[in-house]
C-alpha cells in the first residue's frame, strides 16, 4: 500500500487553502495518497466559485494584500488555485466534505462543487483516513 | 520508446512535481520523459520524487540556470 498524506483543511484563507493544495499535489507527485478533509471556514471553499474566494490570513488589508499577493504570485509563476484543485484530482487526490460544518452553516450539497468531492464524511472517516497516514496536518 | 518532452520555465512550486507526475502517468513503460525548468528547489526535488515513484533518473544537466532532466519510465 502507497504511503498516504492526509490534511484537515479547517481554514479558509486563500493562502492556507495554496499550502493545502500544494502539500496534496506534491505528495500525489511524489506517489503517496492524499485524503483532504474539508471542515468549518475550509469548507466553504468548496461551495461554487468559491475556491479562490478567501482572505489572506495575515495582513489582507479589506482585500489589498491579497490582490497585492496574488499578483505576485502571478509574476512569479505560482499557478492559480483551480488549476492545482484540478491537477489535484487528476492525480488521483480525494476530497471529503465536513457533513456537521453543513448541518451547522446550513450548505446543502447543491451549494457545493459536487464534482470535486469524493465523499461526505465525519471526525470518523478522518480518523480513519489518518490512522494509516505518515503524513497528518491540520490547516 | 516515445520521448515526452515538458516545459516547465518560469513555473514555479509545485509545477515542475506536477507536471513531471502526469507525464509519468502519460508515458509507457520504456518511454524517457525530458522535462526542462528553471525553478531551482525543483532540480533537487524531482530526483527525489522519481526515487520514491522507483522510476529511473537518465540524468540531470543544466545550462544558464535552466535545468533538463531526463526520466525513464520503467514501471507502471
Amino acid at each position: 500500500m502507497a504511503d498516504k498524506t492526509t490534511i484537515v483543511v479547517h481554514s479558509g484563507d486563500m493562502d492556507k487553502i495554496y499550502s493545502a493544495l500544494i502539500i496534496g499535489s506534491g505528495s500525489l507527485s511524489m506517489g503517496m495518497d492524499v485524503s483532504l478533509y474539508f471542515t468549518f471556514w475550509g469548507l466553504q471553499r468548496l461551495k461554487k466559485n468559491g475556491l479562490d474566494k478567501g482572505p489572506l490570513s495575515k495582513m489582507n488589508m479589506l482585500g489589498l494584500g491579497r490582490w497585492m499577493i496574488k499578483k505576485r504570485m502571478k509574476a512569479a509563476g505560482v499557478e492559480e488555485l483551480y488549476k492545482l484543485m484540478a491537477d489535484f484530482r487528476e492525480l488521483g487526490g480525494k476530497i471529503i466534505a465536513c457533513d456537521m460544518t453543513m448541518d451547522v452553516m446550513g450548505i446543502s450539497r447543491s451549494d457545493l462543487r459536487e464534482d470535486l468531492i469524493d465523499e461526505y464524511g465525519a471526525v470518523g472517516t478522518y480518523v480513519n483516513e489518518a490512522k494509516s497516514s505518515q503524513i497528518t496536518l491540520f490547516i | 520508446m516515445v520521448e515526452l518532452k515538458v516545459d516547465c520555465a518560469g513555473k514555479n512550486c509545485p509545477v515542475p512535481l506536477i507536471e513531471m507526475r502526469k507525464a509519468i502517468k502519460k508515458a509507457a513503460k520504456g518511454d524517457v520523459v525530458e522535462i526542462t525548468g528553471d525553478h531551482p528547489a525543483s532540480k533537487k526535488e524531482i530526483p527525489m520524487a522519481v526515487e520514491s515513484l522507483g522510476q529511473e533518473l537518465v540524468g540531470v544537466t543544466e545550462s544558464g540556470g535552466m535545468w533538463t532532466i531526463r526520466i525513464r519510465k520503467v514501471k507502471e
